[in-house]
């Protein structure tokens, strides 16, 4: 039995590794991945265009201004002088947001009444709107604070002292990149072995090796292996670039996180046999891996979390393996996690795997035209 | 005749086989719904641990502008030790910790810390998270401020006014996006597809023997998916517009008009597809690869293209998705903007002659080598 | 009408680039008569379709000229694509579209004016026997009725030229009559050339004239009587009483003087060498009552002695070891009242029959006439509707693991793993045989020597030439030395010569006591079986030896009638009975 599954799995590296085509899929997705995702991928902003509308010209509008300029999340790329200016700006998205300020706003704060600012904000695309404002809000406090300096006053009775854990910077690319261990390895895995049985299928080739003693069982391992081992590979490989390159922390423990790699391989495996064993082309292989890949990624809480889906939604994303190691690989990456605190997520994976490869084993014995 | 045949032809085979009605129409609802429901930014019961150490009615007070509102789910915690450990543990996104000597700082007018502690795993969350904070902490004071008839000592205030989508729904900007990638999808991926399937069947050589011209051929072919598509498009849009209550504020004409050019780019690209690759399961992955995911991550559906490092977003510019994304968050929230709209009319425009060209080129008859 | 319908002079054409160069025609010059149907004849990969699509403006000639009606092909593609009719090797039925929608869309292409459709539409579906099923979706008719409806959809306008590539592979015998009637009917009445490509031997006889084309070469053109005299004197019949077919032509193949020996019905047909003249006698001196008769000879004949290259001839068969009597009677396979549906289309009806040891059992029909369902089925690859079937006194579909080790089987398409090499596919099947260590190693050099790949033994089993891959599928299939082999279509697509290589080893399988069961479309094959059944539509037809089967269409018009007139009769006797 075991030299069967050897013997199976030897032959499907080969067969792997020999085609070009099968070459590309194990090497050109992940390094265009890898640089789409680690470059383009970002909810960071910076040099956001903004206009100004300073109606007032004093010198405390001139320092508020100033502190604009100087911050990178901000450029000022338009000084404007009239109200209908404001419009056109706005709505040709020459620029993101116009502060404006109002007349006699210097000489209001110098008397020691209250200066006032509006902004005005294009909120086409609600996200980089909200994290504009909440940059902006961050400005004004601290001018707030300096005025106060300078009059003597205490400032606001209370202060928010603010510490963001395991990403000091927010930088989202600590969030992104190590994602993508999980959004890759997913991909390549399940590809694979999806195609796998098809393709034999489709040769004609299977059918010779159903005729060969070996059993249903060997068959499913021998091709199961290969997902395993490549899976394995190409993560290790997207930990190392994420590390060097991206200069990301890896501050958990690297045995948790491949204890949790080999069982979300486990599950992915088998969901990728389950696929490849309903399939009878490799173009029905592909669609139904891409089937299951788009609402997989979606809702696994890669690009967006999942307690922002409604409720129905959330409980759907328990059946996605994809999910688990998410919080698994960011788990181990920035906060430190070890085998404990993970277990929760280990074991809904290794209920997946199994279930899904009962049933490709269920289905292979069949379907087996 | 011969181009009435052709096009007869192809709706025959259309009508025939359910599976490219399917794509365009079926796929935009499946699209529509998870994307719709599944990807959405905008937090809501964020769970947060509270931790007063010294409980009196001005920690009441601070503690109650939480619980009023929709963002924060407030969770008690004895003692900071134990609201860490839940952070840890992912329960709670974040803490905030009033100390001891809370009240008796805020009495004494001296300053009073308020510790906060963030996940910031998600730094696009946390940033979010932070900003409701503090907007939260900022109504609180004004109304502490209020309450003991003292001035705030903020001098300086900032109103804000979101244009086009005030309330900050991250839904009413990703749906309009929605749209281009399902026509990326309906265009290219299905035309790519037909197209090759006459290759794989062999009836292409068979229609290159009649008289029949190229230009002939391929309009013949095109004309009925160019109305499939359309027909999708407007499907998708009034999904949008009647079950996501996304409002459409510009003109039907600029949206018609918009998404006929770029149906025509997406359908010219899939015809390159095609050509190029001559059968159904190269051309369904190159059409994946090429279109598919540069509509998603480099179109500024989801990603801000702004912020993208300046390579790629130059990159961004042959990627047809971009401009129709640009024009129709435009003409969803904000009306006809025709700076915008002509703006990246042009770019299509400008892609459109080029693909046409380079179609040409490829497509010539005797191509069977 | 004197001038040639098409002249190629001096034409190449090469694929690819640097080492992977293939040369598919090589420096060809032929005329095709006008008002004739002008055979183009030869092997797989010769390069016939190469030819006829280069003669539509299809493809770019690398040299040479071509003049189809007048029309330079390479300056004037459309108005050549205009002038002929081309029905593929494929033809683009659109399979989802009905028959009168296929000739629409191709009548609206060819622009045949509305007024004249009518008329024309009835005269092709009388012809194709096509009328009834006008409404029927291209992709539900049969094999046969797809390649008649292609031919009148290209036929729709009535070109001057007619290119037809490979037109009658897979169809059955009746179909085959029907298709070669219509296309003399339009040389009669329309005064059309014809252009028509074809691997079956027998059909060149039904041309005016013959090319025979052979690895981008053109050896001859001429009319196939001209290719037939030439070997007259050359070509004998021989019988011996108490021998039977197949044994004497093993002996008869081995014998220095003789070229070629095949089966004819009861009879073995052979090419004596060049200046051999062979005496009943003496012919072979341990054989007794030996009769030997001169016998007209005919195109295959001339073709596989042009082709017949002495160094391929050392017919690549290993030596293969005796089987070990059996321990269990009982015949190996039975099949009882076999039946398989698809939904409500009945594959197979309810079919019996039992193969015995040692036999070479032959399954015989048409594309589509269940033999492939049933040899699935056979081999444990497909679930009966109802019925039993016994391979081995097993049900392999539930037998354990280890019964199929017993059985070897070559699928109809080449199915190894096409970028393995040689080796490594033999390694992976041996493993998957349970052979290991010396014992693997030992039968894996058996099959490089026996079958002479191992010159071969490092190339990518996909790229291999057709005939070596046929040799690779039938050396995996025997690795583990198998007592019952399955071999589905094993002689589709091959040429003559490798298919006599083919039957020369499965001959001696037989000998060496392995029970053969063989699926062919091949009328003429059906000889080299011991006992055969004839399927159409899913049933048995027919049952019993070759020279009974035979013998059943014996009428006194055609005393001696061949497989194809047997089945055609049985065929034809059936659809008068219901």
């Amino acid at each position: 039995m075991l030299r069967h599954i050897l013997a199976l799995a030897v032959k499907e590296f080969l067969a792997l590794l020999r085609d070009p085509r099968s070459r590309f899929v194990l090497i050109g997705p992940p390094i265009m991945q890898l640089i789409v995702f680690g470059y383009a991928a970002s909810f960071d902003l910076d040099h956001v265009a903004v206009a100004i509308f300073d109606e007032d010209g004093g010198g405390a509008a001139r320092e508020l201004v100033s502190r604009i300029q100087g911050s990178p999340h901000f450029e000022i790329i338009a000084h404007i002088k009239e109200e209908a200016q404001v419009a056109p700006l706005v709505d040709n998205k020459k620029v993101l947001l116009v502060l404006r300020i109002e007349p006699r706003f210097s000489d209001h704060l110098a008397k020691g009444r209250g200066g006032s600012l509006q902004l005005i904000l294009d909120g086409r695309n609600s996200n980089t709107a909200m994290l504009a404002l909440n940059y902006m809000r961050a400005i004004v406090l601290d001018f707030n604070q300096y005025l106060g300096k300078v009059r003597g006053s205490t400032g606001p009775p209370v202060k928010l002292s603010m510490r963001a854990w395991y990403n000091e910077d927010l930088n989202s690319h600590w969030f992104i990149i190590p994602g993508i261990v999980g959004l890759l390895t997913l991909v390549v895995t399940l590809v694979v072995t999806a195609l796998s049985v098809a393709r034999e299928r489709e040769q004609g080739t299977f059918d010779q090796l159903l005729v060969t003693p070996l059993r249903p069982t060997a068959i499913l391992m021998g091709k199961s292996l290969p997902g395993l081992v490549i899976g394995v590979i190409e993560a290790s490989f997207i930990i190392v670039v994420a590390m060097l390159w991206f200069e990301i922390p890896l501050r958990g423990s690297l045995g948790a996180l491949y204890l949790g790699l080999l069982l979300f391989l486990f599950s992915a495996v088998g969901i990728g046999l389950m696929i490849s064993a309903i399939s009878v082309t490799q173009q029905q292989a592909v669609l139904g891996a891409f089937l299951f890949l788009v609402p997989a990624v979606i809702l696994s809480g890669f690009a967006t979390p999942i307690a922002n889906m409604p409720e129905a939604v959330q409980w759907l994303t328990f059946l996605d393996p994809l999910r688990y190691f998410l919080v698994i690989v960011r788990g181990v990456f920035l906060e430190g996690d070890g085998y404990a605190l993970l277990m929760d997520q280990y074991w809904p994976m290794a209920i997946i795997g199994l279930l899904s490869l009962a049933a490709a084993g269920w289905l292979f014995r069949h379907r087996m035209y | 005749m011969r181009l009435a045949g052709m096009i007869r032809k192809e709706w025959l085979q259309i009508l025939r086989d359910p599976s490219s009605i399917a794509i365009a129409f079926l796929m935009p609802v499946v699209l529509l719904f998870l994307f719709g429901y599944g990807v959405s930014l905008d937090a809501k019961d964020i769970p947060l641990g509270f931790v007063i150490d010294s409980p009196d009615g001005n920690t009441a007070s601070f503690r109650a502008s939480f619980d009023h509102s929709d963002f924060f789910r407030p969770k008690r915690f004895n003692s900071i030790q134990d609201a860490q450990q839940a952070l840890a543990e992912r329960r709670i996104d974040g803490i905030i910790w009033l100390r001891s000597n809370f009240s008796s700082q805020l009495l004494s007018g001296l300053d009073a810390p308020i510790a906060i502690r963030v996940n910031a795993v998600d730094a696009n969350q946390a940033r979010i998270t932070q900003g409701y904070i503090q907007g939260a902490w900022l109504s609180w004071l004004s109304q502490y401020a209020r309450q003991h008839g003292r001035s705030l000592p903020l001098p300086v205030a900032m109103e804000q006014r979101v244009w086009f989508n005030a309330a900050l729904i991250s839904r009413h900007y990703l749906v309009p996006g929605l749209v281009a990638i399902i026509m990326t999808l309906t265009g290219s991926l299905l035309t790519a597809m037909v197209v090759a399937r006459e290759w794989e069947r062999g009836t292409m050589e068979a229609l290159m023997v009649t008289p029949l011209n190229m230009r002939e051929m391929l309009v013949g072919k095109l004309v009925p998916y160019f109305f499939l598509g359309m027909g999708g498009m407007l499907f998708t849009v009034a999904l949008a517009v009647w079950q996501f209550d996304v409002p459409f504020r510009g003109s039907f004409l600029a949206l018609l008009g918009a998404s006929a050019l770029f149906m025509l780019v997406a359908l010219a690209l899939g015809l390159l597809i095609s050509i190029v690759s001559r059968n159904q399961f190269v051309a369904g992955q190159v059409a994946i690869i090429v279109t598919f995911l540069p509509a998603f991550i480099l179109s500024g559906f989801i990603f801000d293209i702004n912020s993208m490092p300046a390579p790629i977003q130059m990159v961004t510019h042959v990627v047809p998705a971009r401009y129709l994304v640009s024009i129709l968050q435009s003409l969803f929230l904000a009306g006809d903007v025709w700076p915008v709209y002509w703006a990246n009319m042009g770019g299509m425009g400008v892609l459109l002659v080029i693909l046409t060209l380079v179609v040409r080129r490829k497509a010539y008859k005797g191509t069977f080598d | 009408m004197s001038q040639p319908a098409l002249i190629l002079r001096d034409v190449h054409k090469s694929f690819g680039s640097g080492e992977r160069r293939l040369c598919a025609l090589d420096g060809v010059s032929i005329q095709v008569a006008p008002g004739s149907v002008t055979g183009l004849i030869g092997p797989d990969g010769a390069g016939k379709t190469t030819l006829m699509r280069l003669c539509c403006g299809l493809l770019k000639m690398d040299g040479g000229s071509i003049e189809v009606l007048g029309l330079d092909a390479a300056q004037q593609p459309a108005e050549v694509q205009a002038a002929v009719g081309y029905m593929p090797q494929r033809f683009g039925l659109y399979e989802d579209l009905s028959v009168q929608e296929n000739l629409d869309l191709y009548a609206d292409l060819q622009g045949v004016p509305k007024d004249d459709r009518p008329e024309r539409y009835a005269r092709l579906m009388e012809m194709t026997r096509l009328a009834p099923f006008t409404s029927r979706l291209a992709g539900k008719l049969s094999g046969g009725m797809k390649q008649k409806l292609g031919l009148a959809c290209a036929l729709v306008r009535p070109p001057r030229l007619l290119l037809l590539d490979e037109p009658t592979v897979g169809v059955d015998p009746v179909s085959r009559r029907e298709l070669w009637e219509i296309v003399y009917t339009q040389v009669q009445e329309e005064g059309m050339s014809v252009l028509l490509s074809t691997a079956y031997l027998d059909e060149a006889e039904r041309c005016d004239e013959v090319i025979l084309l052979h690895k981008g070469k053109v050896l001859g053109q001429a009319s196939p009587g001209r290719f037939s005299e030439e070997m007259v004197g050359r070509v004998w019949e021989v019988a011996a009483e108490g021998l039977r077919p197949r044994r004497l032509q093993a002996e008869l193949a081995r014998h220095p003087g003789i070229d070629d020996a095949i089966i004819n019905g009861d009879r073995v047909r052979i090419i004596s060498s060049q200046g051999y003249q062979p005496q009943a006698g003496t012919l072979l001196p341990t054989v007794q009552g030996l009769r030997l008769e001169a016998a007209a000879p005919r195109f295959e004949d001339a073709f596989v002695d042009r082709l017949a290259d002495p160094d391929e001839a050392q017919r690549a068969t290993p030596e293969i070891n005796k089987l070990a009597p059996a321990e269990r009677t009982g015949n190996p396979i039975e099949v009882e009242k076999l039946e398989r549906r698809f939904g409500d289309f009945v594959a197979v009806k309810r079919i019996s029959f039992s193969v015995g040891r040692g036999e070479i059992f032959g399954l015989l029909g048409a594309n589509g006439a269940g033999k492939t369902t049933t040899f699935r089925m056979l081999c444990g690859l497909l679930p009966l509707s109802s019925g039993r079937v016994s391979v081995a006194g097993h049900d392999l579909r539930t037998a354990a693991a280890r019964a199929r080790g017993r059985i070897g089987y070559m699928a109809q398409k080449f199915s190894l793993y096409a970028n393995l090499t040689v080796a490594q596919n033999l390694r992976f099947f041996s493993a998957a045989y349970k052979l290991r260590g010396s014992r693997q190693q030992e039968r894996i050099e058996w099959a490089l020597d026996g079958f002479e790949l191992a010159s071969y033994a490092d190339t990518n089993a996909g790229t291999l030439p057709l005939g070596y891959k046929q040799r690779l599928a039938f050396a995996a299939a025997l690795m583990h030395e198998p007592e019952i082999l399955f071999l589905d279509e094993p002689t589709s697509g091959v040429d003559p010569l490798a298919r006599r290589e083919f039957w020369a080893r499965t001959n001696a399988l037989a000998e060496a006591g392995v029970t053969v069961l063989v699926t062919t479309h091949f009328m003429e094959e059906a000889d080299y079986c011991d006992r055969l059944v004839i399927m159409a539509e899913g049933a048995v037809l027919a049952e019993g030896t070759p020279h009974e089967i035979r013998a059943r269409a014996r009428t006194p018009d055609n005393p001696a009638p061949s497989m194809e007139d047997a089945f055609i009769a049985l065929v034809q006797g059936r659809e008068t009975a219901a």
